[in-house]
């Protein structure tokens, strides 16, 4: 359990972070969304422990981070911005230092340490020192060593930022597969990457929280949401019939693609599928939207950055 | 885990960090040419005909002066400049126990430098008959008054992320402490202050309780002095660390 309660970070007279205030459930994966500088990496600081707090509180399973900050440590994982890591040093020596920092000793770590490289298939790069990886083996060294205690609180700050879509692929499984008794926070701005894998999205953009949800109600947040989309064989002259429909709100034609977009909160796939067909257009695909979540995050973002502060 | 072993898994890395990259190798190289240079060059050794090796430890303090502060800026300024500050700040180490590992392990490699300086002692073993005790007191003063040099070192290194800006704080910090005992300053200043506060000055001199001990007195005062200064620059470092690092 993370119980952050109004907590608030300045740098001189910026606001990183902004009356903060949201817990999280064991079990909970947790996408945390924001633009770049919205708060979500001084928010993840302050969660480690490795930036104090200017007022309120945090505390991880019952401790307060800032009485005892060792024994917090203790139960996270932490993959800070950019995987830092000794670059001088050896995939292999690293994680046995990291590994002995956290306390693993003989059996018990040899069989950490053997797991944590087969998960995220360091043992090919064990003997190269860390400087030479290239930038996925770099973050894959950052995650090893984050999860190299098997931690009950893993926070992952942008853990796919610059990996190929493979290793994307690879570090989601990671994630994915990890028990499911745990706290995970990614940061992240790859939207897709929340409904992959997270059941839970946060939102912030100037270091207040905009949205709190599941993946799923944040895509019911977009106007796309429940949306037809036709795409024609061949382009047609007029959407009027559509257009005429109730439930439908607009209609936006782009070439041989056809979108019907539907008052708030109807579901209008059938009505439009009827139309579509007594009016006999030829199409070679037609399909409801989830939302496009790109759309939906620049509307929640762009509002925040006009000044009001609706929360969710 | 307790504080002692987690110190000590702190200092093996540092320890090895040194050797992993050519900073140790350099800093030990050089250490030992130049100290041969100005013992034999400079010092005059052979030409003393005297059996010690004062020649040899008269230069310490200068040669400290630079080769410290160049071997001690790195400690926490390319922490904070690769970000794996973050990354250590964040596992169950507290800074206390970061810099005092760093700071053991740089004094080991001190220490180190000076032991690879026997052939000098066996030299002049061979040559005539020193009084031992006085070189072993030299080399324990030599060791403090380098782990004065660094403590002063990284704590600039602590407060800068670029390491040159490091390497010149800390340069002439050590200088001043070098330079308060030497005969200029106190000249400069006899007249213009009262006897008890250039006392003051001159005590607070690294040459002065070097040569103390150089001489073959290992008396309280000198070596409390050297911890003293040790502690208090450690000290200031930790407040620093403490306080920026994250920006």
């Amino acid at each position: 359990m993370i119980e952050i309660k109004k907590i608030t970070k300045k740098f001189g007279d910026f606001t990183a972070v902004n009356d903060l205030t949201f817990s999280i459930k064991p079990g909970e994966v947790v996408g945390f969304l924001g633009p770049n500088g919205a708060g979500k990496s001084t928010t993840m600081k302050m969660i480690t422990g490795f930036l104090p707090i200017d007022s309120g509180e945090i505390t991880v399973a019952g401790l307060n981070i800032e009485d005892s900050p060792i024994e917090v440590k203790q139960i996270l994982g932490y993959l800070p911005e950019g995987a830092p890591a000794y670059s001088d040093m050896t995939v292999a020596q690293f994680l046995n230092f990291i590994a002995d920092v956290r306390g693993l000793t003989g059996r018990k770590k040899k069989a950490r340490l053997a797991r944590v490289i087969k998960s995220v298939e360091l043992a090919d790069v064990l003997d190269r020192t860390i400087e030479n990886l290239s930038k996925g083996f770099k973050r894959r060294v950052g995650l090893a060593q984050a999860i190299i205690h098997d931690p009950d609180v893993l926070i992952l700050d942008e853990p796919t930022d610059g990996l190929d879509p493979n290793q994307k692929h690879q570090v989601r499984a990671l994630i994915q597969n990890l028990a499911k008794d745990k706290i995970v926070i990614v940061s992240t701005h790859i939207l897709e990457e929340v409904t992959a894998v997270c059941n839970r999205a946060i939102i912030i953009a100037k270091g207040n929280k905009i949205f709190d949800g599941t993946p799923d109600e944040l895509q019911a947040k977009s106007s796309f949401h429940h949306a037809v989309t036709i795409e024609l064989d061949e382009a047609v002259d007029s959407t009027e019939a559509l257009e005429n429909l109730t439930e439908v709100k607009s209609v936006s034609v782009e070439d041989k693609r056809v979108t019907v977009m539907p008052e708030q909160g109807q579901v209008i796939f059938d009505k439009v599928y009827q139309t579509v067909n007594s009016l006999g257009w030829k199409f070679n695909a037609i399909y409801s939207e989830k939302g496009r979540l790109d759309d939906i995050f620049r509307e929640l973002t762009d509002h925040e950055l006009a000044g009001s502060t609706s929360t969710h | 885990m307790n504080n002692m072993s987690m110190i000590s898994i702190l200092t093996k890395r540092e320890f090895m960090s040194f050797f992993a990259t050519p900073v140790a190798y350099v800093f030990i190289a050089i250490f030992l040419i130049m100290s041969g240079i100005m013992t034999f060059n400079l010092g005059g050794l052979y030409e003393r005909g005297q059996a010690d090796l004062l020649p040899f430890f008269n230069f310490h303090p200068w040669l400290y002066l630079f080769l410290v502060p160049a071997f001690a800026m790195r400690s926490w300024s390319e922490e904070r400049r690769s970000g794996s500050i973050e990354l250590l700040m964040t596992l169950p180490v507290t800074a206390l126990q970061a810099m005092i590992a760093k700071f053991v392990a740089a004094w080991l490699v001190l220490g180190l430098a000076l032991v690879f300086t026997f052939p000098l002692w066996l030299t002049i073993n061979y040559l005539g008959d020193p009084d031992n005790g006085i070189i072993v007191a030299a080399y324990i003063g030599s060791w403090l008054m380098a782990g004065a040099f660094l403590a002063i070192g990284m704590c600039m290194s602590a407060l800068s992320k670029s390491q040159v800006v490091a390497f010149i704080l800390s340069v002439t910090i050590s200088f001043l402490f070098v330079l308060s005992g030497t005969e200029a300053v106190i000249q400069a200043f006899q007249g213009g202050l009262p006897t008890a506060a250039i006392d003051v000055i001159s005590s607070l001199s690294f040459l002065q309780h070097f040569d103390a001990i150089a001489k073959g007195v290992i008396s309280a005062n000198d070596v409390g002095y050297f911890l003293i200064v040790i502690v208090a620059w450690l000290y200031a470092g930790l407040v620093i660390i403490e306080d920026r690092k994250a920006q």
